[in-house]
């Protein structure tokens, strides 16, 4: 085992897998609060055009999912306040430019491995250079992320408030969606386009089932798709499986798991608190 | 330009696709008023992974595609209740289905052109057997939606007060999550498991943006629905491109300007239009209840 | 009350306000005294929200001049609290009570925000002033709206604010809860000095702290105590169709059209 890790492309894996999980982990957290699942799967599957669009070009399939995925996440914040509740408009985006990547394909033959291996990730073919640009996106994520925080939890929960206390809500939530569109880009080299999905919200979902406080929720998160992710590319070295099969299998035992812990913790105690005791309830924690 | 049609497989592919288009149009429209667009395509990506281990076990995809999308509906419909949540469970089964399903295409060969297949479709593939078989489905489908329709547009619009009518709210919520995954099934056939959003959602979201009154919003999503695909197939006939492109193209085309154009009303007037229709609805059904 | 002299918190004169090419408001004219506890009143789409809208400085008037404390509306004063209409929240949100309370100090802050001492004496604070500390760490979600309404009052009070904009926070509470956020409203208009704006759809829960109301309608609006403003003359000119008015056992009770 410990011999494969010699290999550049398995040191490659091993390190964008590993970024990406981080990345995937903390936007996730937002994208699951904002309700923008379907707006993460969207953009990803634009990316699908864009990487398909890039080879037509000659250019590198994580460049044509920048490119593509920055344009859309400007094109759909631009169309409503907040995406949450427009599925319809994201889910005919979304199919007309997976069909674009289709006519991509037709034009460029001799690519259907290509293609599938955007649809289903390639994490073995990273190269350094590609490791490069997502360390350096994922650096740019994240500290923009953190400036962005206080301002996006509070504009997801409460637009119009935060909106009167001159938070820019819209334009933050354009700012959100090119933040997303880049971590998007750079988990389609990891998982592929149709299981972006996995490290981007399982996580998050299965962290904001099992604790209120937003730090911990995004550590949990964090710490799950790095978990997933990790174990998920060891196996496939070990095995004979694609990697992305494993990571998707994590997370979601991870998501079921912490549904399950939900569920048993009584979830309704608060609400069902008569009105006088109120008083003599000592802080929940 | 007509003379494709003198081959087998365009007519096969043609009559396919009307069955579908006019199928998928009206599931659609339900599908866009209960807000679950999302499950639509959720499931659409689900019967990836049913059609993949079809392939595997060599029988016909759309049996595995059938197996998987119903299985999934009823999974879905059990876990989530709100919607947010709902979205997310669906995306979870989701993803996991497409984990499946790429584990199953590596274990075949031919791995890369099976994928592309199923994703995208291969209307040209359809078969004399499979235009029979959609044939039949499709028409259960329009007959069960056509029994079911009244009440469930009903308890979209106000499950509440549908339950004190006694419409079995739930039960009807779970009926359609299969009808939806049965008329994916067939679909795929025609535009391919990533595309199926064109036909299902496209002409039901035009639709619903210029008339608010249902049964014409229906007919009017029939219409567009007929139009993509036998344009689509009569010029992807014509020319080196997919014929799914060309429906996934036509769909967005209509949609975008006349969601664009109707912007400025957006929300409050959409909203407006459907408490017109809970009203005349909810008429409807006490009218119903005292004919009963 | 008040006394005369001291300079209006709020100013209207003369002002229309159009949305989507119709006119919403039309020759609004009034002043609101520091401290003072004002209750607006009318039916759907009369067009209160969008007079708290136009004080907030979320949206423009076409014409005339709108003052608020002293000066032309502006998004992000942090004199002003805010806590808009129907919010319903996910019963699956994953935040605490504390947390949602926190965005009223510090929410529209760039920067994660380390957690300190003096932040959470603060939140504290607003939480005690609600009688609410025990919900504090209770997922938001899952608290009922009565105990939901508490923690946004006390997170609009954060900044200390010297005007709380209140939109229907009675809506969907039962008697008993209403008569609890009225009760804490009040206090704090007394307490703090603080001018109160609430809309509300009935007046009786909240006779006993009302300085005057403020009763809008199809644009117009007519402005003094509930004596004054609640009577069949002055609402059958609003509505502009014959509305009768019950006052009786000290309560008000109006009937017509489309009250
Ligand atoms: N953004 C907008 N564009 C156009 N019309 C609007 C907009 N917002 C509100 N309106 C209209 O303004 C009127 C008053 O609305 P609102 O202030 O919300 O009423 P209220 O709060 O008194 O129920 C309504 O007829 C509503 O349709
Ligand atoms: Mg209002």
């Amino acid at each position: 085992m410990i011999d494969i890790l010699r290999h550049d492309f398995v040191q490659n894996a091993f390190l964008a897998g590993a970024i990406v999980a981080v990345i995937s982990g903390f936007v996730g957290y937002f994208v699951v609060l904002r309700g923008q699942a379907f707006a993460c799967e969207a953009l990803s599957h634009i990316g699908f055009a864009g990487a398909l669009g890039a080879a037509l070009v000659g250019a590198s399939s994580l460049e044509g999912m920048f490119v593509f995925t920055l344009l859309a996440a400007v094109g759909m914040g631009a169309l409503g306040k907040r995406l949450s509740g427009r599925d319809i408009e994201v889910g005919m985006v979304l199919s007309f430019v997976l069909g674009l990547g289709v006519l991509f394909l037709s034009i460029y033959t001799e690519n259907a491995t290509g293609a599938v291996g955007v649809l289903f990730g390639s994490i073995l073919s990273v190269t350094i250079n590609d490791v490069q640009v997502i360390l350096g996106s994922g650096v740019f994520i994240i500290i923009l992320m953190a400036v962005l925080y206080r301002p996006v939890l509070f504009a997801s929960i409460e637009p119009e408030v935060a909106e009167a206390r001159g938070v820019p809500v819209q334009r933050l939530s354009i700012l959100f969606l090119i933040l997303l569109a880049l971590s998007v880009s750079v988990a389609v080299k990891v998982v592929g386009v149709l299981l972006v999905f996995a490290l981007l919200v399982v996580p998050a979902a299965a962290a904001e089932h099992l604790t209120h406080r937003p730090w911990l929720a995004i550590t949990i998160s964090i710490l799950i798709s790095l978990i997933a992710t990790i174990a998920g590319l060891t196996f496939a070295f070990i095995g004979h499986w694609p990697a992305s099969f494993y990571i998707v299998s994590l997370t979601s035992l991870f998501y079921f798991i912490a549904l399950i812990v939900h569920a048993v913790r009584s979830p309704r105690r608060y609400r069902e608190l008569p009105h006088p005791s109120r008083e003599v309830l000592p802080p929940a924690d | 330009m007509f003379a494709i049609f003198q081959y087998p497989f365009i007519q096969n592919a043609f009559i396919a696709g009307s069955i579908v288009a006019i199928v998928a149009a009206v599931l659609g429209y339900f599908l866009i008023v209960r807000g679950l667009s999302f499950a639509g395509h959720a499931l659409s990506s689900i019967g990836f992974a049913g059609a993949a281990g079809a392939v595997l076990l060599g029988v016909s995809p759309i049996y595995g595609l059938m197996v998987f999308t119903v299985t999934a509906s009823i999974a879905i419909s059990v876990l989530g209740r709100e919607v947010r949540e709902r979205d997310v469970a669906t995306g979870v089964i989701m993803t996991f289905a497409l984990g499946l399903g790429i584990l199953f295409l590596s274990l075949y060969h031919g791995y890369a052109e099976q994928a592309y297949s199923i994703l995208f479709g291969t209307i040209v593939g359809v078969s004399r057997d499979d235009v029979v078989f959609t044939f039949v489905l499709g028409l259960i489908l329009l007959v069960v939606i056509a029994i079911i329709g009244r009440p469930l547009l009903f308890s979209s619009f106000d499950a509440e007060l549908a339950e004190t009518r006694g419409v079995p709210v739930r039960a009807l919520g779970s009926i359609f999550l299969i009808l939806i995954a049965l008329t994916i099934s067939i679909t795929t056939q025609v535009v391919g498991i990533l595309l199926v959003f064109a036909l299902l959602i496209g002409p039901s979201a035009t639709a619903i943006r210029l008339v608010h009154q249902p049964l014409q919003a229906i007919f009017l999503a029939i219409i567009l629905g007929l139009a993509y695909t036998w344009l689509g197939i009569l010029l992807g006939g014509n020319s080196p491109w997919p014929v799914s492109f060309f429906i996934t193209a036509l769909s967005f085309g209509v949609y975008l300007p006349v969601r664009l154009l109707s912007k400025g009303i957006d929300s409050k007037r959409s909203a407006k239009g459907f408490e017109k229709l809970s009203i005349t609805d909810s008429a409807l059904a006490s009218q119903k209840d005292r004919n009963d | 009350m008040n006394s005369e002299i001291q300079e209006p918190i709020i100013q209207l004169e003369r002002v229309d306000v159009q949305l989507g090419g119709r006119v919403i408001l039309h020759n609004i004219g009034l002043s609101i005294q520091p401290g003072e506890f004002v209750v607006i009143l009318g039916p759907n789409g009369a067009g209160k929200t969008t007079f708290l809208r136009l004080l907030l400085g979320l949206i423009q008037p076409a014409s005339g001049s709108v003052r608020v404390l002293g000066q032309t509306p502006r998004v992000g004063s942090h004199l002003i609290g805010y806590a808009p209409q129907h919010r319903v929240f996910d019963s699956e949100l994953p935040l605490r009570g504390r947390d949602l309370v926190g965005f009223g100090l510090d929410g529209h802050r760039w920067g994660i925000g380390l957690p300190s001492r003096s932040r959470r004496e603060k939140i504290d604070q607003a939480l005690k002033e609600v009688d609410g500390l025990d919900l504090a760490d209770a997922p938001f979600g899952q608290l009922s709206g009565g105990e939901q309404q508490r923690l946004l009052i006390a997170q609009a009070l954060l900044t200390d604010p010297r005007l709380l904009i209140l939109d229907e926070p009675l809506a969907n509470l039962d008697l008993a809860f209403q008569q609890d956020v009225v009760a804490l409203i009040d206090k704090v208009c007394r307490t703090r000095g603080a001018t109160i704006l609430l809309v509300a759809h009935d007046i009786n829960p909240l006779l006993q702290v009302t300085d005057r109301v403020l009763y809008m309608a199809r644009g117009h609006s007519a402005i003094g105590s509930p004596d004054e403003v609640i009577t069949e003359s002055n609402l059958t000119k609003l509505y502009g169709s014959p509305v009768q008015v019950v006052h009786t056992l000290g309560r008000y009770f109006v009937v017509g059209a489309e009250v």
